[in-house]
C-alpha cells in the first residue's frame, strides 16, 4: 500500500505520555497539517516519524515498508526544522548539496541539482553566497531545497514559517502548498496556526493531549468540528447550550430552533455555529432576542457581539449584509439550524 | 541593549581597578624583564645596567635552536593530542545527563588544583618500575617483568597531555553545549550517519573554537618546565627549563630574561595570528 502509515504510536517519557496511541493514515501525495495547541506532542509524533525519537510502541509503514527500526539517515526523508539548521560553515550551494556530496555524487552532478533546486526556490543565482547573508524568507527556502535535494519519499516540516513576519509568512504558505503539488510529495507540516492549515492541508489533523482529536479535510474541520475542543481550535465558533424541551423540541437559549435535531437519547449537548453563520434581524418572531455589546468594525467584515441574558454570541457579515446596528439595540439572533453542529460531549 | 558610550571621566572609574591591576601585575614585571634581557651580566654581582643585544644573539646557536625547535614542536604536539582527544570527549558528554556532566566537571576542576610538582612526582611513580603500571601489566599477565617507562619522551608527553586536558575540556565546553544539536539531527535526515555528521558539521561548524583551542594549549604547553626535567632526560628539555636554569641556577638574568621575552613574542604572534585567521573567516 502506497503512503504513510503510522499504526498505534505511543511514545512516553518516564511516566509522561507525550504521543497516545495514535493511528493515522495518510495517502501518497497528501499534504498533512498538524495542529494542535503546544505541548500536545506534534513535534515528538513528527520527530518519531523522522526516527529522531524512537516510539515507545507502535510502527512507522512507509509505502509497505516497516521503518520502525530504520535509523534516520537510511529513512529517506527531508525534514526542515524550527530553527532551520543550515550549516553555518557551508554556502547556499553546499548546503544544498550536502545530502549529495555525503553520497559521493560527482561535482557535475551536485551543481545541476543545486541549480535545479534554486529555480525551484526562486533564487536562481545564489548558490555562493553564505548562509548568514540571507534574509529570513531566503533561509527558509534554503532549508526546504536542501531537505528536498534528494526527492525524498516524505517531507516533514516543523514550524517551519513561525519565525517569518506575517506577510511573508502568508506568502511563503501559498508557496509551499504550490511547490508541493508540483512535486507530488508526501508531506506533513507540524503548525499551531489554524490558517496556515486551512491555507495548505489537503488533510488536517487536530491533536490535544498526545492523541488525534479529528482529522479530516479542513473545510470539513471547519464545518463538522467532531468536539468543543476542535470547534473552539479552528477558527472562531459560538458554543450555545442546546437542550430538548418537554414538548421534543431542540431549544438553544430557551428560543426553538425547528429543524435542529439532536441524537437520539440525548437531552443537553453543545451546540457550535460558526459567526458568519449567525443572522441578525428584527427582534421578534422566532428569533432570540439579544442586545448588542460591541461592534467591531475591520472594514472588510463586521464583528458584531450580541448577548442574550449571560451568554454572548459573535456575529460576522460583510458590510454590505449587515444592516446598521448600533451598540445597545435589541436584535433577532436567527441560527439556522443547518449551519448548527451538535458536539459529541 | 543599547549601551551609550563613556563621556565624563567618572564613566572610566570601574577600569580603575583591573587597570591598576594590569599595570601593577603585567605591564611593570615585564617592563622589567624587556629591560633586564638588555643589559650586561656581571658574573661577580647580578647584572649591570646597560645595552646591549648579547644576550639576543646567543639564540643565533644551533643549540638554541635546536632546544627552540623541540620545545615548538613538544607544545604543538600536546595541543594536537589535547584536542583530538577532548574534542569528542566534551561533545559526548554535552549528550549526557546534566548530573553526568556536573559530575565530570567538578572532577576536571578538580585535577586543575593540582600543581605542576605533585603530576610530575605522581606520573614518575606510575611510570618507575619499582611501582609503576608495568607492575599492573605483569599481574595482568600482558608483560613479563615490569620495566621503567621513564625518562623518556612519551612519558613527557604524558604528562603534559594530562595537565593540559582539563584545561581543553573546560574550553570546549562552553562552545559545545552551545552547539545547536539541530545541526547533528539535519545532517542525520540528509543521509549521514552520526559519526559522519559529526566530522563533516560538528567539527567544521566549531573550527574557529577548536583553533582558538589549539593555540591556548600550545602556548600553555610552552611555559612548562618541570615536567620535561621530572620526565624526559636533558635532551627533552624546553626552552622554558633553560630560562629556569639560567635565571636561578646560572644567575644569568639577562639571558633568562632575553630568552622569555622570546617566548611571550612567540606566544603573542601565535595569538595574533588566530585572530587574523578568524577575522578573514568572519568577513566570509
Ligand atoms: N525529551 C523529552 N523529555 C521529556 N519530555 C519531553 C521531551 N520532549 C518532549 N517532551 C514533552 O512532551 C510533550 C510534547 O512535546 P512536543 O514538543 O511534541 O510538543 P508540541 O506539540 O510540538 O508543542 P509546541 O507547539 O510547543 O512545539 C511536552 O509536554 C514536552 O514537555
Ligand atoms: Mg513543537
Amino acid at each position: 500500500m502506497s503512503g504513510l502509515d503510522i499504526n498505534a504510536i505511543t511514545k512516553a517519557f518516564g511516566n509522561f505520555i507525550a504521543v497516545d496511541n495514535v493511528r493515522l493514515n495518510v495517502p501518497h501525495g497528501t499534504f498533512v497539517c498538524l495542529l494542535g495547541p503546544s505541548g500536545c506532542g506534534k513535534t515528538t509524533l513528527l520527530r518519531m516519524i523522522a526516527g529522531l525519537e524512537e516510539p515507545t510502541s507502535g510502527a512507522i509503514v512507509l509505502d509497505g515498508e516497516d521503518i520502525t527500526p530504520l535509523p534516520t539517515h537510511k529513512r529517506n526523508l527531508g525534514m526542515v526544522f524550527q530553527s532551520l539548521a543550515l550549516f553555518p560553515h557551508l554556502s547556499v550551494g553546499d548546503n544544498i548539496a550536502y545530502a549529495l556530496r555525503i553520497r559521493g555524487a560527482s561535482k557535475e552532478e551536485q551543481k545541476k541539482r543545486v541549480d535545479e533546486l534554486l529555480t525551484l526556490i526562486h533564487l536562481p543565482g545564489f548558490a555562493d553566497r553564505p548562509v548568514a547573508k540571507l534574509s529570513g524568507g531566503q533561509r527558509q527556502r534554503v532549508a526546504i531545497a536542501r531537505a528536498l535535494a534528494l526527492s525524498p519519499k516524505l517531507f516533514l516540516l516543523d514550524e517551519p514559517l513561525s519565525a517569518l513576519d506575517a506577510k511573508l509568512r502568508e506568502a511563503m504558505q501559498v508557496e509551499l502548498r504550490q511547490l508541493q503539488q508540483r512535486l507530488g510529495i508526501t508531506t506533513i507540516v507540524v503548525t499551531h496556526d489554524q490558517r496556515e492549515a486551512m491555507t495548505m492541508a489537503d488533510l488536517v489533523v487536530v491533536m490535544g493531549h498526545g492523541r488525534i482529536l479529528q482529522a479530516a479535510p479542513p473545510i470539513e474541520i471547519y464545518r463538522k468540528p467532531a468536539d468543543a475542543f476542535v470547534a473552539d481550535f479552528i477558527g472562531i465558533t459560538n458554543l450555545l447550550p442546546a437542550e430538548v424541551d418537554s414538548a421534543g423540541r431542540t431549544t438553544i437559549l430557551g428560543t426553538a430552533i425547528p429543524g435542529l435535531a439532536m441524537p437520539a437519547g440525548v437531552t443537553k449537548a453543545s451546540v457550535s455555529i460558526r459567526p458568519e453563520d449567525v443572522h441578525l434581524g428584527e427582534p421578534g418572531g422566532r428569533a432570540i432576542t439579544g442586545q448588542v455589546t460591541f461592534v467591531r468594525d475591520l472594514g472588510g467584515t463586521i464583528e458584531t457581539f450580541v448577548e442574550v441574558g449571560s451568554t454572548s454570541i459573535i456575529a460576522v457579515a460583510t458590510p454590505r449584509e449587515r444592516p446598521n446596528v448600533s451598540v445597545g439595540a435589541k436584535v433577532g439572533v436567527t441560527l439556522p439550524p443547518e449551519s448548527c453542529v451538535v458536539l459529541g460531549s | 541593549m543599547r549601551r551609550e558610550a563613556p563621556k565624563s571621566f567618572a564613566d572610566y572609574t570601574p577600569l580603575l581597578f583591573p587597570g591598576v591591576m594590569l599595570v601593577v601585575f603585567f605591564v611593570v614585571p615585564f617592563s622589567t624583564m624587556i629591560a633586564v634581557s638588555f643589559f650586561k651580566r656581571n658574573p661577580a654581582g647580578f647584572y649591570t645596567p646597560d645595552f646591549v643585544i648579547d644576550n639576543y644573539a646567543r639564540f643565533l646557536t644551533t643549540f638554541f635552536a635546536g632546544v627552540l625547535g623541540f620545545s615548538l614542536m613538544l607544545a604543538v604536539l600536546v595541543a594536537v593530542c589535547c584536542v583530538s582527544i577532548a574534542f569528542p570527549f566534551t561533545y559526548l558528554l554535552t549528550k549526557r545527563s546534566r548530573r553526568v556532566q556536573t559530575l565530570w566537571l567538578v572532577g576536571l576542576l578538580s585535577v586543575l588544583s593540582l600543581s605542576e610538582v605533585i603530576i610530575g612526582f605522581a606520573w614518575s611513580t606510575l611510570f618507575s618500575q619499582t611501582a609503576g603500571i608495568t607492575n599492573l601489566f605483569v599481574a595482568l599477565g600482558l608483560m613479563d617483568k615490569p620495566v621503567a617507562l621513564l625518562p623518556t619522551f612519551g612519558a613527557v608527553l604524558a604528562g603534559m597531555i594530562y595537565q593540559a586536558l582539563p584545561y581543553t575540556i573546560l574550553v570546549l565546553y562552553p562552545a559545545l553545549v552551545r552547539l545547536d544539536p539541530t545541526l547533528l539531527e539535519a545532517a542525520r535526515t540528509l543521509g549521514a550517519s552520526p559519526v559522519k555528521a559529526f566530522f563533516n558539521v560538528v567539527t567544521p561548524a566549531l573550527r574557529n573554537t577548536i583553533v582558538a583551542t589549539l593555540i591556548m594549549v600550545f602556548v600553555f604547553a610552552l611555559g612548562s618546565y618541570l615536567l620535561p626535567q621530572i620526565l624526559g632526560r636533558p635532551r627533552h628539555w624546553t626552552l622554558s627549563v633553560l630560562i629556569t636554569d639560567q635565571a636561578i641556577y646560572q644567575s644569568n638574568m639577562p639571558f633568562a630574561a632575553a630568552m622569555a621575552v622570546f617566548l611571550v613574542l612567540i606566544s603573542l604572534a601565535l595569538v595574533g595570528l588566530t585572530l587574523l585567521v578568524g577575522r578573514r573567516e568572519n568577513a566570509l
